[in-house]
């Protein structure tokens, strides 16, 4: 019987220990998610008038920039897939997958090819497991990306867009680098703090967002230097503003998946404690019972005895 | 009453400073510019690396060290786009 209370105990204990560990990492995770929301909008500014300059470079430029147009026969296509670098955020990262592969899949039976770009040490090991060809990935700072982050990928993914203008049927082309003609990219869209969903996004060719009711005639514009360098320049940091933002929004997802899941963690640990704590103490009640009522039969039995005599 | 610029300086990653002032000085890859209230709607590269210069109605300066920058000016006023701007300290007065 003593035993049985001690092997109790014990559990009692390792709960409680889980327990804590868990509810450290959703405090960690709340306060996480403020933060990555805090950045999410402090970049707004600058995306909203990124955004308005291409529209006025836009409806003044002739638009016929290789970023912009779309590819008559897309052979390649490009995923940029968003995953978290550390595990236990529920199914966060295997919902950005899912995602991705049934976007490869589509891909795949339009009868164009799919490349791998993966940002993430989850997905990054998904694939490695399967064998499968990742064309660059980047790890490290899924939870806190800065602009520098999403240059780099940026950077890699438009040399790959870039490139892919000359491939001609699967031969590099020639500059001798195969490209690519589409660029998805999937990440984890930040509804609210219980909702987070996988979307998936063409960034190239480039579509400009939001573009403004056409209120009269826009402005004539001046351009120094002219419009086309201009539009050359400033793509390339709209594509690098638009992966900024969904690594950022990814990055308040994640945080608030690992919430969820470390909250439910930490309430399943208090269950336990409670399940744990009323067995054992009915253990040791059970236990006390029997050694009165043995303490009892042996008086009476004693006493018995002693009456015969 | 002076005619004053809406001026906003924003960064990638925040919004740097925005407020009124009197003139904006930045150096785009075309030359030195300065942009004063009422200036014709421009679209601009800055120089590399180049500085922005915001001089505020009291007669006071403000500079930044931009780079990947660029200005935008329009009827509603003066934008500085920049990936990354930091203050340039000790730069009042004149």
């Amino acid at each position: 019987m003593a035993a049985q209370v001690r092997v109790l105990r014990q559990r009692i204990r390792s709960a409680k220990g889980m327990k804590k560990i868990t509810k450290a990492m959703e405090l960690v995770a709340t306060s996480r998610i403020a933060k990555a929301q805090a950045r999410v909008e402090a970049s707004l500014p600058y995306a909203q008038a990124v955004t308005g300059v291409l529209t006025a470079l836009a409806s003044n430029a002739s638009v016929d920039h290789p970023l912009l147009t779309p590819r008559e026969r897309v052979r390649r296509a490009g995923v940029l897939l968003v995953t978290s670098d550390r595990g236990l955020a529920g199914g966060y990262s295997s919902n950005a997958i899912r995602m991705a592969e049934s976007l490869i899949a589509r891909l795949q039976a339009d009868g164009k090819e799919p490349v791998l770009y993966v940002i993430g040490r989850k997905g990054v090991s998904f694939y490695r497991f399967r064998n499968r060809p990742i064309e660059a990935n980047w790890t490290g700072f899924s939870e806190q990306p800065s602009f520098a982050d999403a240059r780099e990928v940026g950077e890699t993914l438009i040399k790959a867009f870039v490139a892919g203008a000359d491939d001609v049927d699967g031969d590099p082309g020639p500059d001798g680098v195969r490209g690519v003609d589409e660029l998805h990219i999937v990440y984890t869209e930040f509804k609210s703090l219980m909702t987070q969903n996988p979307i998936t996004r063409i960034v190239g060719p480039l579509q400009i967002e939001d573009r403004p009711r056409s209120e009269g005639a826009l402005p004539a514009y001046e351009f120094e230097p002219d419009a086309e360098a201009l539009l050359d320049a400033l793509l390339p940091k709209y594509i690098n503003t638009r992966i900024y933002a969904a690594l950022l929004e990814s990055a308040a997802s994640e945080s608030a998946a690992r919430r969820r899941a470390m909250k439910s963690a930490t309430d399943n640990a208090e269950e336990m404690i409670d399940k744990y704590t009323r067995e054992m103490n009915s253990a040791r009640q059970a236990g006390i019972t029997q050694e009165i009522s043995e303490i009892v039969g042996g008086a009476n039995a004693l006493a018995a005895s002693g009456s015969e005599v | 009453m002076a005619e004053q610029l809406n001026v906003q300086l924003v960064a990638v990653e925040e919004k740097v400073w925005s407020g009124k002032a009197e003139m904006v000085m930045a150096r785009t890859t075309e030359g030195e510019l300065g942009v004063l209230p009422g200036h014709a709607p421009l679209l601009g590269q800055l120089a590399e690396p180049g500085q922005v210069r915001i001089k505020l109605p009291g007669g006071e300066q403000l500079s930044y060290d931009v780079t990947g920058g660029f200005l935008s000016v329009s009827e509603q006023g003066v934008t500085v786009l920049a990936e990354n701007a930091t203050a340039v300290a000790a730069a009042s007065g004149n």
